[in-house]
């Protein structure tokens, strides 16, 4: 099929950056999306231009280091499917594709499609991890967990941390990452000691990184390529007001 | 109260007073269009049971409460938490605009509906006509019907909603608040962390049938004046 791409060309963090028209002939639908780029990018490098920088590690759907918008919608038309795993069969013969960078004040633009997403790890860095005296592992018994509670962990720990969350929200809120980050902890029996004084760190290192406010437009659960439930919102939600209203913080 | 103003200063704590003072507007905006519904019934030997309620709301709490104590009890309650509930969407929008300097030029709503979408606009025109309303039927200053008359609510809204785009203002503004309702009630659950796929499913029914029935009864007052059916 052929395809028109519009790409989002910016050489570094100050240039100013735009749309730049593309048009890539017989691409196959078994492709990947990436593989696409990449094939565009070849040819780019043969005609002595500069590739497409965009990000990418994996290529399998588990990393979360893919990103891009593609029509208004981060990694692009399919459910629970990072832009990695989007094959070229999403697409029709003569379609037009605008990709964009993640965009947000906390995302800023490294180059072409590349964002810096240092924010989400010093979100992270605040207060997403357990702290435990070194050793020797315990035994995995040992520390009984109910089902109910293993698998909403589960659930929330299966964040890559790609962004998707933030580039759709209308607001471009972090909550569900966050939530999901502090979910995950906050079922375990590991995550009780610092629960109170986590959520609390994370919450004001979220505000302090410029995202936005959530308004439930619930953007974020529809795009998650990891389908995490706004549910985890609701649970961040409950976790600071208990953290704030006894005094913990 | 330090504990309470901690909350506050995170963003998730402007939500939850949002959230909560929302709650106290659901509940009035309800009582206040059931209220009003008194509308409906013909007179009784000349005296109308919306004028009876009227003047039961300024003495309700007698011989504890002197007239009109409870009703100003209620108005600065109500109003206090208004400044909150916009003060907190303000601080909150301004967030949110600043989070992203730099818009897309695509883009493809998946999930987020009309009502989410105009929840600012929406707030806007409500807060536009909650000042307008007052300045209409409540102190009268406002009045294209004719003479105001303090206390003879059937003569004053039989008078003021006679005038048509004073009926058509009251209709749109309670378009938007039915939008506003219908999103706030289903959000202000999941703010104060009331989320469970368990009954999910019965927030969004709770949402549609508040939104629905405020709309529904307020703009049936206006316009049924205005076609002569109330008398």
């Amino acid at each position: 099929m052929d395809l028109k791409l519009k790409i989002w060309r910016q050489k570094g963090p100050e240039d100013k950056g735009g749309f730049v028209t593309y048009e890539v002939k017989d691409v196959h639908p078994d492709q990947s999306f990436l593989e696409m780029l990449d094939d565009l990018n070849v040819r780019l490098i043969h005609e002595g231009e500069d590739p497409i920088a965009f990000d990418h590690d994996c290529r399998e759907g588990i990393c979360g280091m893919c990103s891009l918008v593609l029509n208004g919608r981060p990694h692009g038309p399919w459910d629970e499917t990072t832009t990695c795993q989007l094959h070229m069969r999403a697409y029709k013969d003569g379609d037009t594709i605008t990709i964009e960078p993640f965009r947000a004040k906390a995302f800023p633009v490294v180059k072409d499609l590349v964002v810096d997403r240092s924010a989400m790890d010093r979100v992270l860095q605040a207060g997403g991890y357990i702290s435990v005296a070194t050793g020797n592992p315990q035994d995995a018994n040992t520390i009984p967990v109910s089902k109910d509670d293993a698998e909403r962990a589960m659930d929330a720990s299966a964040c890559i941390g790609c962004g998707a969350c933030i580039a759709s929200c209308p607001n471009a809120s972090a909550m569900l990452f966050v939530a999901a980050k502090v979910s995950h902890l906050a079922l375990l029996p590991q995550g009780q000691p610092e629960r109170m004084i986590r959520v609390d760190k994370m919450v004001a290192q979220m505000d302090a990184e410029g995202f936005g406010a959530c308004t439930n437009h619930t953007e974020c659960e529809a795009v998650c390529p990891k389908g995490i439930s706004i549910d985890f919102i609701a649970m961040l939600n409950r976790e600071i007001t208990r953290s704030k209203l006894s005094g913990v913080s | 109260m330090k504990r309470v103003v901690n909350l506050y200063r995170t963003s998730i704590g402007k939500k939850i007073i949002m959230a909560i003072s929302g709650f106290v507007f659901v509940a009035f905006v309800i009582v206040h269009m059931l209220g009003n519904l008194k509308i409906f019934y013909p007179a009784h030997e000349g005296v109308y049971k919306i004028d009876v309620y009227g003047e039961f709301l300024r003495t309700v709490g007698y011989p504890v409460f002197a007239r009109g104590q409870v009703l100003w009890i209620f108005r600065i309650t109500l109003i206090g938490l208004a400044l909150f509930h916009i003060w907190s969407a303000i601080v909150t929008w301004l967030m949110s605009r600043s989070a992203r300097p730099i818009k897309y030029k695509v883009v493809e709503p998946v999930a987020s509906t009309l009502a989410s979408r105009t929840m600012r606009i929406g707030g806007v025109v409500i807060a536009v006509f909650i000042i307008f309303h007052m300045l209409n039927l409540t102190t009268g200053d406002i009045f294209p019907g004719g003479q105001f008359e303090h206390g003879a609510v059937h003569d004053n809204m039989l008078a003021n909603f006679s005038v048509w785009w004073v009926t058509a203002f009251y209709v749109i503004a309670m378009l938007f608040l039915g939008l506003h309702l219908y999103h706030g009630v289903w959000s202000a659950f999941q703010t104060l962390g009331v989320s469970n796929p368990k009954y999910n499913s019965w927030r969004r029914g709770l949402a549609w049938f508040v939104a629905i029935l405020v709309t529904a009864g307020n703009i049936a007052i206006p316009l049924a004046i205005l076609m002569g059916k109330v008398h």
